[in-house]
């Protein structure tokens, strides 16, 4: 009998930390498809950040650096330009990347690093227990903003890829979301040309992807994901942003393209 | 050494070549005064040395770009001066407690906050007692000259490897201004150096992943990474002291400086010699660890009297009578926000402290640092 299914070689055999319903676990599962697909799992090295993608070096099978919260662009730069022939990722949340980091991934994006970066928009500060994050659409309730995202006093959410967009620096930069079958499935082709980028030397390629938080949006799973369909994706519009991978130099910016 | 092997080069300039003959090939800073030619140099010498140079947006990014890099393997540096040494030390602590080696030099300037750009050693609890959080320290190394700073280079990536630890150059605005004849050591071919077998370089399929990594979410874990980390300082407190006397032998006030501060005070030990005053000089080159035994009372067989000389408010004071065990008086004299006292100024508190011994003996320990006040009035 052929086996159909089963547990990708870079993905270690270990229980995730992460909340029931959190879309984080599938993301790594798809970051281990696409690494062995592409038989690169043996010259990858990870970056972890703070916040919930902090223990990704227990669920990877690939060398890791743990990086100081928002710095793991630059941490990835300093492995990058060390083993240029190395594959080199990162896993960074909302909080970590478009707060605290925020100085790191514009540059990193600048430079045309080429390095891989994941990022997990989830509109809140998971590991700390649900406190506003940059993306934290308004209304939205969390810790510290019991009353809802008050626009005129904090500000409104960071859209990260049509913001990178704007830098002749990137290559590929596309956001997908973790709702639905098919937006996942397109998550996964996604991630694997993020990582197939770095290995053809394309350059600095960022992959956002929308995930639920059952957890500290105060909702089941199933409601969470329903939440994700309904008013995240809406505000944070699926598609490519920037790909200038196919014909390189000639720069092809089709924002906000629905999925 | 002849004159003819060596070369007419400023100090930044003359660290940052040293630094690709020790084998870095690893260069991120940021633009600060007054260590610019460290930056500028690299950018022009460290591609064609087959390494890499990044300006990066800030020196949190810098210090960042040196953890990926130096977890990767590679010989590191970056410099920076005061302002830009405190952005640091975020990163400072993560090198620390992942155990990832990596050469940080301090120009240092007067502070605090945006301070000035002149020299200054007010940066002496900084690099010595911490910087950054959790229990850590660093091998600091202090230069008078430029040969010294060029010699040190090479121990601090050294002992960076060796220990897995970061080591930091504590220099000032005038080893790294000035022009000075040096003898550059021949280059070190990286790939001659030990191998690094926890680096993150791929697992190519035939070996455990590695993680760099200071995360230790349990308790019982975290103390045990941390005694871990206290025995490793502790041979390095036991084997990387570090020190130089000068006319100590029938000295009995004994002045105590290091850097360039040490060479000022140099000048001021001559000056008074001459005059018949029976003094002398150590000059720690390790700060820490500090070199307590250049202070031993058989090292100084008749010292009666301390004088530390320093370009702050007297940061060092406190060590040099934990060397001491208080047995002996400290006095005080510096200068500070970047004025550099002058030989005639350390003279005179030479002379204060070693002519009016009986009336300065007497007061209590902790009003020796008015000295320093007295000393510019």
């Amino acid at each position: 009998m052929n086996k159909v299914f089963e547990r990708p070689a870079a993905l270690t055999d270990v229980a995730t930390h992460y909340c029931p319903g959190c879309t984080y676990g599938i993301a790594h599962r798809m970051i281990a498809e696409a690494l062995d697909g592409l038989q690169l799992t043996g010259r990858a090295v990870g970056i972890a950040s703070v916040g919930c993608t902090v223990l990704a070096y227990d669920y990877l099978e690939c060398d890791f650096q743990q990086a100081a919260h928002g710095r793991a662009p630059a941490v990835a730069t300093g492995v990058k330009r060390a083993r240029p022939d190395s594959i080199v990722f990162t896993i960074q949340g909302d909080g970590d990347l478009a707060a605290i980091g925020t100085a790191e991934i514009v540059h990193a994006a600048a430079r045309g690093e080429n390095i891989t970066v994941f990022f997990l928009n989830n509109t809140i500060y998971g590991m700390t227990g649900g406190q506003m994050a940059p993306t934290t659409l308004v209304g939205q309730r969390s810790t510290t903003s019991p009353a809802g995202r008050d626009a005129s006093r904090a500000g409104r959410p960071i859209k990260v890829s049509e913001m990178l967009a704007t830098l002749d620096g990137p290559a590929y930069i596309e956001r997908v979301a973790m709702d639905k079958p098919a937006n996942i499935a397109r998550a996964g082709r996604a991630i694997r040309k993020a990582l197939a980028n770095q290995a053809a030397g394309l350059g600095f390629s960022l992959v956002e992807i929308l995930s639920a938080c059952p957890t500290n949006w105060g909702m089941t799973p199933k409601e969470a994901i329903a939440r994700l369909t309904s008013e995240v994706v809406p505000y944070f519009p699926l598609g490519v942003y920037r790909d200038i991978t196919a014909e390189r130099g000639q720069a092809s910016q089709n924002g906000g393209e629905q999925a | 050494m002849l004159v003819a092997d060596k070369v007419l080069m400023k100090g930044n300039e003359a660290l940052a070549e040293a630094a690709i003959r020790a084998g870095c090939r690893f260069y991120a800073g940021y633009p600060i005064t007054p260590q610019n030619e460290v930056p500028e140099y690299m950018s022009g010498h460290m591609f064609a040395a087959g390494g890499q140079f990044i300006q990066a947006e800030s020196e949190i990014a810098a210090i960042n770009m040196l953890y990926g890099a130096g977890g990767a393997g590679i010989r590191v540096m970056t410099s920076s001066s005061s302002p830009g040494i405190s952005l640091k030390q975020e990163g400072i602590s993560y090198l620390a407690g992942a155990e990832v080696p990596a050469v940080i030099v301090n120009m240092a300037r007067g502070g605090p906050g945006l301070g000035g750009i002149q020299p200054a050693q007010s940066d002496y609890f900084q690099a010595t007692k911490g910087g950054g959080h959790g229990d850590y320290r660093l091998l600091v190394l202090a230069p008078e000259s430029v040969q010294e700073m060029v010699d040190l280079v090479d121990l601090a990536f050294d002992r960076a490897d060796h220990y897995r630890t970061p080591v930091m150059l504590l220099g000032d605005a005038i080893v790294g201004q000035i022009m000075e004849p040096v003898a550059l050591p021949e280059p070190v071919d990286p790939a001659a150096l030990p191998a690094k077998p926890w680096a993150t370089t791929g697992t190519g399929g035939t070996r455990r992943k590695n993680i760099i990594n200071s995360l230790y979410l349990n308790p019982d874990h975290l103390e045990q990474h941390n005694l871990r980390l206290q025995a490793k300082y502790a041979v390095m407190d036991a084997a990387e002291r570090r020190w130089t006397s000068y006319q100590v032998d029938d000295a009995e006030t004994v002045v105590v400086a290091y850097g360039s501060m040490a060479r000022i005070a140099r000048r001021a030990v001559d000056m008074a010699r001459a005059a018949g005053v029976k003094v002398g000089i150590v000059r720690p080159i390790s700060l820490w660890p500090f070199p307590a035994e250049g202070f031993a009372a058989s090292a100084l067989p008749v010292a009666k009297r301390f004088l530390a000389v320093e370009m702050s408010h007297g940061q060092m004071v406190e060590d040099v009578r934990l060397a001491i065990n208080c047995r002996l008086p400290v006095h005080f004299f510096g200068r500070a926000g970047g004025v550099v006292p002058t030989p005639d100024e350390v003279l005179a508190a030479i002379n204060r402290v070693s002519g009016d011994a009986l009336q300065v003996g007497h007061l209590p320990a902790h009003t020796d640092g008015m000295l320093g006040g007295d000393a510019h009035e």
